[in-house]
């Protein structure tokens, strides 16, 4: 229990609307470990982005237990624990790329001469060096998407969190980005919380996959991901990566998400 | 290539402009004819002189005081009062339009300065929000003609004369597009950039320096381009009220004084075109601004 990263216990979480209260979040328990990648995999409405928010205290459970690196969420905010990737790369458009990955530092109290050796470093990571120049709009949606990677890297958190960051691109750059983050994963050892609408996404990153399903927003099934942590993007046509999809999917289903 | 392009960019973009010119003109002919006719027969009558038609077309556009002076009689007084004349005359439309620009600029500096900080005031502040916002309202009803010589004399009062009331005669008028402008902008910024500023723990101040004030760039250029032509209404309006002799409002209660239309009109065409010379100044700094900020219209 003590070397859980984000640790979870009984979390409900409310959102209050004029006509109808919502359950986004009931009793959901969950452990994740240092150093592990786990992907939250459901329908629109089944609080995986919710809870991802909860840990980053973007919301408030309504009731519940939830400890990150330690501390509550929002401690965990004030120190700065965790990174966060939005489903759109939300950019600055009037700062360029190396601006945009300095911005968290600045805001942060970086002295003036460390910036240019991390921008540099994390832009490395991500595969941009040499577009530092480069506004935003010049950049095609998956380098923006890399940028704002880059972006949450920068100042090293122990975690990274990551609500849908590819489900605006096409399946081709998709693939590539996947490829790199597990890469980076393994590099900068982070913890990572990845939401996902897709099972094949789920299966190749993961180390553990969290099945959710909406109306109340709840976990069904936590699967340990016994795929070896060397993954070629090829392995996606191997028997355990596809039966490790079928379990997915079965928990899917039975979660009555399909309707 | 360059041929077919030129003629494209005729075709396209002047063609449409000069049909409609073409169009005034030639309606504001018929009219100068028309409306001067009355006056110009009753004077064939008491000569008793006879006349055709076509004397009284001709009589018509070359009238001293006309109801409706025709366009070639405007662009005479103006090319006689702008490049005949010097600068320094007191007949010079340059050195009218000169007093006039200058307390437009002076009153349309402060009230961009005016707004912004109300703006700033009211987005940071719940309760300047909710006390500023009625009265900032409030004050563009009252119609400006008539505040215009209150505001003047009482500032005479003070001992403050010249360029200063007049150029917060247009301050009163171009602060509320600015503050409107700047508040809509210094909120524009989406939750997902706001969520980001939270998730760095950034403080407010960071977030007004690096999210809502660059945001509202667009919306300041914007109200600048309204608030700049409500700055020369402003100003000449400032005019009229004090008896001013110099400015663009001066020419018009002249004019109007001893009906000499000719420069009225002429003086009405300098506004307008000093009005679209400065839009198009600011229309010029604001896409050069967006441009270099990366900013995509």
């Amino acid at each position: 229990m003590s070397n859980a990263m984000i640790s979870a216990e009984k979390l409900n979480l409310v959102f209050e609307t004029a006509d109808d209260d919502v359950i986004a979040l009931k009793d959901v328990s969950l452990d994740i470990n240092k150093g592990e990648f786990v992907s939250f995999i459901g329908p629109s409405g089944c609080g995986k982005t919710t809870f991802l928010r909860a840990i980053a205290s973007l919301e408030q459970p309504t009731s519940g237990n939830l400890m990150v690196n330690g501390m509550s969420p929002e401690e965990a905010r004030k120190s700065r624990s965790y990174g966060y990737v939005f489903q759109a790369a939300g950019l600055y458009p009037w700062r360029n790329i190396y601006k945009n990955v300095s911005l968290p530092l600045e805001i942060m109290g970086y002295k003036k001469n460390e910036i240019p050796g991390i921008v540099e470093k994390v832009l490395k990571l991500v595969d941009l060096t040499g577009f530092e120049k480069k506004f935003p709009w010049q950049l095609s949606g998956g380098m923006q998407q890399r940028a704002s990677i880059a972006r949450a890297l920068s100042f090293d958190a122990d975690i990274l969190l990551m609500d849908e960051p590819f489900g605006a691109l096409d399946e081709i750059v998709r693939d590539h980005l996947n490829e790199q983050l597990l890469k980076l994963w393994k590099t900068t050892n982070k913890t990572i919380c990845f939401v996902t609408h897709s099972i094949p996404e789920a299966v190749y990153l993961s180390t553990k996959i969290v099945v959710m399903s909406p109306r109340p927003g709840r976990i069904i099934d936590v699967i340990e991901n016994t795929l070896p942590p060397n993954r070629p993007l090829e392995i996606r046509d191997s028997e355990e990566f596809i039966s490790v999809s079928q379990r997915v999917r079965e928990g899917l289903r039975s979660g009555h998400s399909y309707e | 290539m360059s041929e077919n392009s030129f003629a494209n960019y005729f075709k396209n973009k002047m063609l449409p402009i000069l049909s409609i010119v073409t169009l005034i003109f030639a309606v504001w002919y018929i009219f100068t004819v028309y409306l001067n006719s009355s006056i110009q027969i009753y004077a064939y009558e008491r000569k008793k002189i006879d006349w055709e038609f076509s004397d009284l077309v001709r009589h018509t556009m070359s009238q001293k005081k006309p109801l409706l002076p025709a366009p070639h009689q405007i662009v005479s007084e103006m090319w006689k009062t702008i490049f005949m004349i010097k600068i320094t005359s007191k007949k010079s439309l340059i050195y009218h339009s000169y007093i006039t620009l200058s307390s437009t600029l002076l009153g349309f500096a402060i009230g961009t300065m005016l707004g912004i900080i109300l703006a700033v005031s009211i987005v940071e502040n719940k309760a300047m929000d909710a006390s500023l916002m009625p009265w900032i309202i409030a004050s563009q009803t009252i119609p400006i003609l008539a505040i215009a010589p209150m505001i003047i004399i009482i500032l005479n009062a003070f001992g403050l004369s010249g360029l200063l009331p007049k150029a917060l005669i247009s301050t009163y008028l171009s602060f509320f597009p600015i503050a409107v402008g700047m508040v809509k902008g210094l909120r524009s910024p989406e939750l997902s950039y706001l969520d980001l500023m939270r998730t760095y723990n950034s403080s407010r101040l960071n977030i007004f320096w690096k999210l809502r004030l660059p945001s509202s760039v667009p919306y300041l250029f914007a109200s600048m381009k309204v608030a700049i032509a409500i700055s020369l209404v402003g100003a000449i309006v400032g005019e009229l009220p004090t008896g001013a002799i110099a400015g663009l409002g001066a020419r018009l209660l002249t004019g109007s004084y001893f009906g000499l239309t000719i420069q009225i009109w002429s003086a009405l065409v300098m506004a307008a075109i000093l009005a679209s010379t400065l839009i198009f100044i600011i229309n010029f700094i604001s896409k050069k601004t967006l441009m270099r900020m990366g900013i995509q219209e």
